[in-house]
């Protein structure tokens, strides 16, 4: 039997793996799909409290969550796009202009 | 026609406009015309003037130029005489100056200087107030400048016209000195009208003393004489109008107007005479030992220049200008005389060259040894009435003057002979064939030698003539008159007979003669004292007070601001700009904590968040 602690589980790692992702990795790529995945672990949280409360809200706020997902995929990547267009490079730790 | 007197120096000043605006284009023969077609209708106009007012004074207006001083013209008895002279003898000197000129350059130059000395002349005699006879007496000033200096790639020329304008200014800033007392007696007016009815005092005596040296500077008496004899560089008409017949005299006609003034003032009359009797023998004895023929021309009009403030002093101002017209006829016929022989050797000046000149300019000659016959004092000629007259007023007021007078008499015949026979008799002593000259230059000699015999007739008139104006004191002594003329006239016999036998001497003054040589030493004293001493030795002086003294100053107040500039400098950039830094640094360094957070780093960022994520949450579960 599939509990709700077991995709609150599969959430909170998926959460983990995205959070070290964004956190530790250089190739900016990698970092907007960490977020996917943090995105991701949230909808998966929220489906399953929608299932556990039986609750339509939480799927329709996942949906939201989608759409707003796709949006900043297409802002991100093309941010990414003209950054690499300007600098060569898509790494993250040579994007450091905005200091004192 | 006595309205239109103003018209009479304009017209000389017009001539002189179109000769120095346009002469240059103008043709010798135009220019022959014109210049002395102008004095000609002043004269004739000045004739017409003078018969008209008849001797009553009248006064000419024009506009008010200064408050209470006009642009006026006065003809009266006195002036009247002036600018018959003037214009009459002037324009004799012009027609002959046509002919002596005629080979040199500058020809419209030479005569539109001219006729702007009669203009000022005129103004300077027909003013009815001292500013504006000051105006003819500076412009007289000018003009005699630019006439001795009219041959000006001469250096002797330009020195000589350097030194007359240095010493009338001399003179003038005494005239101007006297005009202000003028002025505060007259209370402000300056008109002659206004100067009778005037009271003695120390203010009077000085208008009087201060006047009489500017008179010195024009007339040429001591000291300021110096300048006269230098001034004989100019061209021989120019010494016969200006420096004899009428500028010089310029000084005796402002005493004579001013006669109210002296009149008043008794010390300094006979300081006048005193000195006027110094310059006449001191001139006199110059003029023995002069070997140049115009020196000794110029030497005698100095010397019959003291002879009229001789007069002017003892009181007889009439007696003075009826000598200063004697003597514009006969010093004008000299000088004119002396250019003819110039002109017939060719330029030769030095009567030791000279001699025999009898037999080959016979005019000249004639008319000149009437004019040596007239200022010796032979009877029957000008000279001798007015110098009589002269003599005679002295003997009566001023006994040591009338003495020395008598021997300059004596003098004045030996010196005048004494170059009549260097000139005209004995052996010629140079190789040059001498000419008479033109008609033009011999005309106008014999109608100043025909003046010379007649207007000495005319004194007895001309004392009535004058009287409304100068004050005659006449006295009719008619044996003591006698007694004089008798002495008068054994000291010029005396002189022509000593002049036949010593004007070849080359020591007639025995002792004397050195000094006499050398000008008393007068040029060495001014060259002394003022050239050297003051000049050079003061230019030392003031050069070392200038580099030490001031220089010094100037270079301390240098130093001193270097040094309060150098340490501003160090507080602005050690306090100032240092406050400014500390301002900055200190914000820097507040800032640094703030600064290390901001990496630009976004990583860095999200690690923050997530910490301080972890720690709310951690926070929250502790709780």
């Amino acid at each position: 039997m599939i509990t709700i602690n077991h995709y609150l589980a599969v959430s909170a790692t998926l959460l983990l793996i995205g959070t070290l992702g964004v956190l530790t990795r250089r190739n900016i790529v990698v970092i907007l799909m960490s977020i996917e995945l943090i995105l991701n672990a949230v909808n998966v949280n929220l489906i399953a409290f929608s299932k556990y409360h039986n609750q339509v809200t939480g799927q329709v706020f996942a949906i939201f969550v989608i759409a707003v997902a796709v949006a900043e995929a297409a802002v991100g990547l093309g941010v990414l796009i003209a950054l690499f267009r300007n600098k060569g490079s898509v790494q993250a730790d040579e994007v450091d202009l905005l200091k004192w | 026609m006595v309205n239109l007197i103003w018209l009479i120096p304009l017209i000389p000043l017009g001539g002189a406009a179109v000769l120095l605006l346009l002469g240059r284009m103008l043709p010798k023969s135009l220019i022959k015309v014109v210049a002395p077609g102008t004095i000609f209708a002043a004269f004739l106009l000045s004739l017409g003037a003078v018969m008209e007012s008849g001797g009553k004074p009248h006064e000419v207006v024009l506009y008010e130029w200064l408050p209470k001083v006009d642009w006026g013209f006065l003809l009266d008895p006195l002036s009247s005489v002036m600018i018959l002279i003037i214009t009459g003898i002037g324009f004799l000197i012009h027609v002959y100056a046509t002919g002596y000129m005629d080979h040199e350059g500058g020809y419209y130059r030479f005569f539109g200087y001219l006729n702007l000395f009669v203009f000022f002349m005129l103004i300077l005699v027909l003013a009815n107030n001292y500013v504006l006879l000051f105006a003819g007496w500076e412009g007289v000033g000018l003009a005699s400048y630019l006439l001795i200096g009219f041959y000006f790639n001469k250096k002797s020329a330009g020195d000589a016209a350097k030194k007359a304008f240095l010493f009338n200014r001399v003179g003038d800033a005494g005239f101007i000195l006297g005009m202000f007392c003028v002025a505060a007696l007259t209370h402000g007016s300056l008109a002659f009208r206004d100067l009778h009815g005037l009271t003695a005092g120390p203010l009077l005596t000085a208008a009087a003393a201060l006047l009489f040296l500017g008179a010195t500077g024009k007339s040429a008496q001591l000291p300021l004489f110096v300048w006269l004899p230098d001034a004989m560089e100019g061209p021989t008409p120019v010494s016969a109008l200006i420096h004899a017949a009428t500028m010089v005299t310029a000084g005796v006609y402002m005493v004579a107007r001013s006669s109210a003034i002296y009149s008043l003032a008794p010390e300094v009359s006979a300081a006048i005479s005193c000195i006027g009797a110094t310059t006449a023998i001191m001139a006199a004895t110059i003029a023995m030992v002069q070997t140049d023929i115009k020196r000794v021309l110029a030497y005698s009009t100095v010397s019959q220049l003291g002879f009229m403030f001789m007069a002017a002093g003892v009181g007889a101002y009439w007696v003075a200008v009826f000598h200063l017209m004697t003597h514009a006829f006969f010093k004008a016929l000299l000088f004119l005389g002396a250019g003819s022989v110039i002109h017939g050797l060719h330029g030769e000046q030095d009567m030791l060259k000279m001699g025999g000149l009898r037999s080959e300019m016979p005019i000249t000659f004639w008319t000149m040894a009437i004019a040596a016959l007239a200022i010796a004092g032979v009877p029957g000629m000008a000279g001798f009435f007015s110098k009589d007259e002269i003599l005679f007023y002295a003997y009566l007021n001023f006994k040591s003057v009338f003495a020395v007078g008598l021997i300059t008499a004596a003098l004045t015949a030996f010196y005048m002979w004494r170059l009549m026979f260097l000139t005209f008799f004995g052996e010629k002593r140079t190789l040059v064939h001498a000419h008479e000259s033109p008609l033009v230059m011999t005309a106008p000699l014999i109608v100043l030698a025909l003046g010379c015999g007649g207007c000495s007739y005319y004194a007895a008139q001309l004392e009535r003539w004058l009287e409304p104006v100068l004050h005659s004191n006449h006295s009719p002594d008619i044996g003591l008159k006698h007694v004089l003329m008798a002495a008068s006239v054994f000291a010029a016999f005396t002189g022509i007979l000593l002049a036949r036998y010593f004007h070849a001497s080359t020591g007639p003054l025995g002792p004397l003669t050195k000094l006499a040589q050398h000008k008393w030493y007068l040029d060495d004293i001014y060259d002394f004292v003022f050239v050297r001493g003051l000049g050079m030795r003061g230019g030392e002086y003031l050069g070392s007070f200038d580099r030490r003294i001031l220089d010094g100053g100037i270079n301390g107040a240098g130093l001193v601001t270097r040094f309060v500039s150098r340490a501003s400098i160090w507080a602005d950039t050690w306090i100032v700009d240092g406050l400014v830094r500390i301002a900055g640094f200190s914000a820097m360094f507040a800032s640094l904590p703030a600064r290390i957070v901001q990496t630009g780093f976004v990583q860095s960022y999200a690690l923050v968040i997530v910490a301080a994520i972890a720690a709310a949450l951690g926070l929250f579960w502790v709780k």
